[in-house]
């Protein structure tokens, strides 16, 4: 098995030490993703300077599901987010150079970098679970931790099955790549709110459609005893595991369709 | 001036070339939308009154006139010129009878030309018909809002100009785009509304270009903003935009006198 793994660990190590050559561009690429996370918790912050509560939240609460969804989202894109550059490869025929090398495509794509700079953002996403999970008002148990190591990596696996289901899609769309971004940056938007604000027909949408309510609301309501609603009951957040297979089977149906529609760049 | 026209309309059938590119932007501007009305409608449902001058209505009518501009009005930038500082070609530019700073903004008013119509003509249709969403209150908010857009086009142009050109003297300006970027969505006004802001930060808003780009457009459209101070928002984007040109114009010569071309 470790044998079989060398190559991929072969590969990130030299795209980690690639990106550390130019120390001045990494330091501020690094810096960029703090400001790109900054500037999304500014946004909950500045609506929490005009309001208590949204979407039945406090600030503290708001903050939590803020930290979960970034923490998922921004692992995600470390290691799978640059499956957003399919369209570029595609286009430019550099596609079928993976075709040709002994090991799976999707592997290869998802090896093909890693993205280190975003650390800037997951740092941020830290910090903020940190301040959240020290001053919320929570009934720490073993189920409580259970729950939040759970959350985090359900939440990464769904954020990854997103890119790559959009990733499938791409073979399809090429110049409508944007297409995709609709639900993996606009589902990221969306698994930072408290799904309350959304009117019922979108939070079914964005919990059993698009799983991402199950990123970070749905397990908060669970972490802070708060009672939930009819499409967020507590009980709900230990089913994060299942929306993440779920989210998978798509992706990976997606990924299928994508590959077996692919004809080649020709030529 | 003729040339200058027809560079816009250069600019405007290059861009309608990716016809399902424009519409993959109205899908995904849209699910923004839908997710952004409902924050605003949930912080205003909240606090119980409207909030900085907002009530629901106009809170609809910021949030989808804001993601019908966001494919307009170019905020997040573009690297054309900077590519071309930095392989050289920028010399073809200059030897070309018209100011590079002008071929580069006809371009761009022809881009934002068919993202208009294309992108955001569909997008505002579908928030008004989704939407309980105010109107423009009269024609002079139509009007005034029209002259607002373009004025806001102009200043994204001329501040993105300005960044690409640093391309002269810096081999890589990737922070400074990304600092650019991430300041100008904040204080622009397309998360949330600079009225919304805390006292300090509204304060940097106002003294910087951002809101020139996307949050007075977006005001004198949804009505947050009447009558003479229509005249002062639109004000505030014309100097904006002659300051911005104006700096364009040094710092082009700046580098134009910094340029070096080598080969024959």
């Amino acid at each position: 098995m470790s044998e079989r793994l060398r190559p991929y660990r072969v590969l990130l190590a030299s795209r980690a030490r690639a990106q550390m050559q130019y120390r001045a561009s990494f330091v501020t690429d690094i810096l960029g993703t703090v400001g790109v996370g900054l500037a999304e918790f500014a946004e909950v912050w500045v609506i929490f300077h005009n309001v208590d509560v949204l979407g039945g939240l406090d600030f503290t609460a708001a903050l939590l599901v803020f930290a979960l969804s970034n923490l998922a989202f921004s692992l995600a894109d470390m290691f799978v987010g640059h499956l957003d550059q399919l369209p570029r490869y595609i286009r430019a025929g550099q596609v079928d150079a993976f075709y040709v090398r002994p090991l799976p495509l999707l592997a290869q794509l998802m090896t093909s970098d890693l993205s280190l700079r975003r650390v800037g953002r997951l740092t941020v996403a830290l910090v903020a679970l940190t301040v959240a999970l020290t001053t919320a008002d929570i009934a720490w148990s073993v189920g409580t931790v259970v729950l939040i190591v759970l959350t985090v990596v359900s939440g990464t696996a769904i954020f990854s099955a997103l890119f790559t289901a959009a990733g499938g899609l791409q073979f399809f769309l090429v110049d409508g790549a944007e297409f995709t971004n609709a639900f993996t940056y606009g589902g990221s938007y969306a698994a930072q709110q408290s799904q309350q604000v959304f009117p019922d027909p979108l939070r079914i949408f964005w919990t059993f459609v698009i799983p991402t309510a199950f990123v970070a609301y749905i397990p908060a309501v669970a972490i802070l005893g708060l009672p939930g609603d009819h499409l967020a009951p507590p009980w709900l957040a230990w089913c994060t595991p299942l929306a993440a297979l779920l989210a998978w089977a798509i992706a990976g149906l997606c990924w299928r369709l994508g590959t077996r529609h692919y004809q080649g760049a020709g030529g | 001036m003729k040339t200058f026209w027809l560079l816009v309309r250069a600019g405007f059938r290059r861009h309608s070339t990716y016809r399902l590119a424009l519409l993959a932007g109205t899908t995904t501007n849209s699910v923004f939308g839908f997710i952004r009305a409902s924050i605003l409608l949930a912080a205003l449902a909240s606090a119980g009154t409207a909030i900085g001058g907002y009530d629901a209505p106009t809170a609809i009518a910021f949030v989808w006139w804001g993601q019908a501009l966001l494919g307009t009005v170019n905020l997040w930038g573009f690297a054309e010129v900077k590519d071309r500082v930095r392989t050289g070609d920028i010399a073809v530019d200059f030897l070309r009878p018209i100011n590079p700073q002008l071929a580069y903004l006809a371009g761009d008013l022809g881009r934002a030309g068919i993202n208009l119509l294309g992108r955001g003509l569909p997008a505002i249709l579908l928030g008004a018909l989704l939407f309980d969403m105010a109107p423009p209150p009269s024609a002079l908010s139509w009007v005034s809002g029209a002259v607002s857009v373009v004025l806001a086009v102009v200043v994204a142009f001329a501040g993105n100009f300005v960044i690409n050109l640093l391309a002269f003297w810096l081999v890589e300006i990737r922070g400074i785009t990304l600092l650019w970027m991430i300041t100008g969505g904040l204080l622009c006004g397309l998360y949330l509304p600079v009225p919304w802001f805390p006292e300090w930060l509204r304060t940097i808003a106002h003294w910087s270009p951002f809101p020139s780009m996307l949050q007075n457009p977006i005001d004198i459209l949804a009505g947050r903003v009447v009558g003479a101070d229509i005249a002062s928002a639109v004000a505030v984007q014309v100097f904006w935009a002659v300051a911005l040109l104006g700096l364009g114009q040094l710092v082009l010569r700046a580098g134009r006198r910094r340029l070096e071309v080598q080969g024959g």
